[in-house]
């Protein structure tokens, strides 16, 4: 080390250097022996630093971050267990296709794969889910990898990287130029779909009178809202949204239906079963969305907009394929479509709509959907709102409409609870001035409750509404409807005082006991300028309606609170 | 002495396909590649690696059992992989195959001369000759080793040890 001139920088200097130059504003972490040499060198930096408490939670900051910006989330952490602590981060973000990269610290080359302290082979681990990862063994691979995991991070179809740095590797001079060429050859990006895919969609088009779009995550990433709102005008086609594709065309629009799957409105599920067409853009045929495949929208065309290809058959054989970015390949197509004879089947959804609305008891207690449905209504579907997993997120999902897709944030392909308050903290550190809410379950809430910390210390004023109702309530809802009431597991005795914990934080708590107060104390939460955690002591045992119970077919919706037991459903979850 | 195993593999035998990979020649692709065929419970048969003409870049030349369609999907999954430049089936086509057998028989005398006779028919070189066994080197199609291993079962096979398939597409298409 002595014998290289002082100014050289080490490899640790160089990736927060790098990092700088990806534009990065925040790293989420917390250190290690491992990783002291990048943290030292983040002394210096312009990024600042968010020391979380437990590493799960930055990586679903980094993730609420970049699903609220559109720019990759940053976590930076130690090895072996600090870089275990990310594999449910990196799983979330798989699964949702959101752009994170995670560094690791690691220990040093000449220990790998000697079970040297807190040596975990974390590439070997990680493999099935992160979109790529890397091992850097040369302090001048530095920049090049930074450039290509940020690179492979956003583009065509996101998704996170790992950066796995030794310690060595950290400490070792680097003098490689900071702007290296990318070295992908396995590796493209597509943008506009082929000609005559874009034409043989057109005509199916044409052909339609039921046509329904059908809108994913992909139109939120590649920001084709705007385009799918004027492609449903043009066509004269309602539109439908899956969970994680909320707002991606402002769920207002009178054109827009909603949530379809599992728990979504009646509305939009009776469309998807009656359409002749489904145009899927940016979504990829889930079973929540489809319940049991084979006989779903068995007589209608498909159409299926994706921008990754190994999407295209995985589930059911559309009729066109349009490979391509979403944003790109709708703008190519609305110049060829026209207006379709739609007026029919346009009136059956707003009778479909009228007939079957989301409802709730008004009476009986305080009612989840009567809070969400206020919070709606008091920040007008304008703020950000990350839910957790479970029963709340459901209700958020049903009432909060969404005006914008960066506005909704969860974790769904992975369904991973204890993501949105950290997801929230994420968000609120990508946009500042915005309001941000987390709708959280008791349950998910205490799985990453320790960043109670984290939003404390950076004052940020984000509002945690805690949906309070003792129990695991969405495994207890289906164990009241189809494993005969035998609750198993879900009773969240001992739960603390949600008011009382915010203030051992030095947050203020807020508690809502009645539905006389909801507005006042929602309001109260949003004029506190700082963090506030919100508590609302709902009815125990409300259950999540309209339902499509696993596996079934969409058309065995129901809609009101059933009767009699339900057979247990065929489908996984 | 077992019999001989001519027996065609079972109808409801999934079918095999061989697919050729063009990778980058990177730590951690292997697993890459193995782990997207482990995810969809495909059977990989023998899979052999090696330097691709230009340096930095592998062959990976596969031969595995599954349901068609799955693999469809599994081949647009591997081609999505980083490393993975690009993936394509050749089941079916006219590319040239080749794959070489080392065959360990016991050979007593009075066994030797309907061995060594076998062996000249399908081609076969004598790699090793010992006093109460021969190693036996074939090469060829798999079709046609799988007809000279079942043929040498009878023989009392001691041990087998095959090379994997390997493939090249036919004139100025790519492989
Ligand atoms: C990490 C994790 N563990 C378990 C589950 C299974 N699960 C899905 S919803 C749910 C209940 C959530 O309870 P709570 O957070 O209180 O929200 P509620 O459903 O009551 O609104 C459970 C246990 C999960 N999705 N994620």
């Amino acid at each position: 080390m002595s014998a290289q001139p002082p100014e050289t920088p080490c490899g640790a200097e160089v990736l927060i250097r790098c990092l700088e130059d990806q534009g990065v504003e925040y790293i989420f972490g917390l250190s290690g022996g491992a990783a002291i040499p990048i943290f030292d060198a983040l002394v210096e930096s312009s990024i600042q630093l968010v020391l979380v408490r437990h590493e799960q939670g930055a990586t679903h900051m980094a993730d609420g971050y970049a699903r609220a910006t559109g720019k990759p989330g940053v976590v930076l952490v130690t090895s072996g267990p600090g870089a275990t602590n990310t594999v449910t981060g990196l799983f979330t973000a798989m699964m949702d296709s959101a752009p994170i990269v995670v560094i690791c610290g690691q220990t040093l080359t000449g220990n790998l794969g000697k079970d040297a302290f807190q040596e975990a082979d974390v590439t070997g681990i990680t493999y099935p889910v992160v979109k790529h990862s890397t091992l850097v063994r040369d302090a001048n691979d530095v920049p090049r990898v930074v450039r290509e995991s940020f690179h492979l991070a956003n583009t065509g179809r996101p998704g996170p990287v790992l950066i796995d740095m030794p310690k060595d590797v950290s400490e070792a001079p680097c003098d490689a130029p900071l702007d290296p060429p990318i070295d992908l050859p396995g590796y493209s990006v597509v943008g506009h779909a082929k000609a005559p895919d874009v034409e043989a969609a057109a005509a199916l088009l044409a052909r339609s009178r039921r046509p329904l779009l059908y809108v994913g995550q992909g139109a939120v990433i590649s920001g084709a809202g705007k385009v799918v709102t004027e492609l449903a005008e043009k066509l004269r086609a309602p539109i439908v949204n899956t969970l994680l594709g909320k707002g991606a065309a402002d769920e207002t629009h009178p054109l827009h239906l909603g949530m379809l799957g599992m728990h979504g409105t009646a509305y939009a599920n009776k469309a998807v079963v009656d359409c002749d067409l489904i145009f899927a853009i940016g979504a990829r045929w889930d079973d929540r969305i489809t319940g049991n495949v084979d006989e779903f929208c068995v007589n209608a065309k498909k159409i299926h907009l994706d921008v990754d290809e190994a999407e295209f058959n995985k589930v059911l054989r559309p009729d066109v394929c349009l490979h391509g970015d979403a944003r790109l390949v709708l703008e190519d197509l609305l110049p060829k479509v026209g207006p379709l004879d739609t007026e029919e089947w346009l009136a059956t959804c707003e009778g479909w709509r009228e007939r079957y609305p989301l409802k709730y008891p008004k009476k009986g207690g305080l009612r989840p959907q009567h809070v969400l449905d206020r919070l709606n209504a008091l920040t007008e579907g304008r703020a950000i709102i990350t839910a957790d997993v479970g029963q709340h997120q459901m209700w958020a999902a049903q009432f909060c409409r969404t005006r914008n897709g960066r506005n909704w944030i969860t974790s769904g392909g992975a369904g991973t609870m204890g993501f949105g308050f950290p997801a929230a903290i994420g968000a609120q550190f990508g946009h500042r001035e915005k309001e941000v809410w987390a709708v959280v379950g008791d349950g998910g809430f205490q799985m990453t409750l320790c960043e109670l910390a984290t939003a404390a210390v950076h004052k940020l004023p984000v509002k945690i509404l805690v949906i309070n109702n003792n129990f695991l309530g969405l495994v207890r809802q289906w164990q009241e409807m189809f494993w005969e009431n035998r609750l198993s597991g879900v009773d969240l005795e001992g739960n603390p005082d949600f008011v009382k914990l915010a203030e051992a934080y030095g947050i203020k708590g807020l508690r809502i006991r009645r539905p006389g107060d909801v507005d006042r104390k929602i309001q109260e939460a949003r004029e506190h300028d700082g963090p506030v955690l919100l508590v609302a002591e709902v009815v125990k045992e409300d259950n999540v309606f309209p339902m499509i119970p696993a596996g079934a077919p969409i058309s065995s919706m129901i809609i009101e609170p059933p009767k009699e037991r339900m057979e247990k459903p065929s489908g996984s979850t | 002495m077992a019999a001989p195993d001519l027996a065609p593999q079972p109808e409801a035998a999934p079918p095999v396909h061989t697919i050729s990979l063009y990778v980058t020649n990177k730590p951690g692709v292997l697993v890459r590649v193995a782990l997207v065929f482990a995810r969809r419970g495909y059977n990989i048969e023998s899979l052999v690696v090696s330097a691709a003409a230009k340096g930095d870049f592998s062959r990976m030349t596969i031969t595995c059992s599954g349901e068609t369609t799955t693999l469809e999907q599994m081949i647009k999954q591997l081609s999505k992989l980083v490393d993975v430049v690009h993936a394509t089936d050749h089941t079916g086509t006219e590319a040239y195959e080749t794959e070489i057998a080392l065959v360990k028989v016991a050979a007593p005398l009075e066994a030797r001369t309907e061995i060594l006779q076998i062996a000249e028919h399908f081609g076969a070189k004598v790699a090793d000759y010992g006093t109460d066994s021969l190693i036996l080197r074939a090469f060829g199609s798999s079709e046609k080793l799988n007809a000279f291993i079942a043929l040498l079962r009878s023989q009392g096979l001691l041990e087998l040890v095959r090379s994997g398939k390997i493939l090249m597409a036919r004139g100025l298409d790519a492989t």
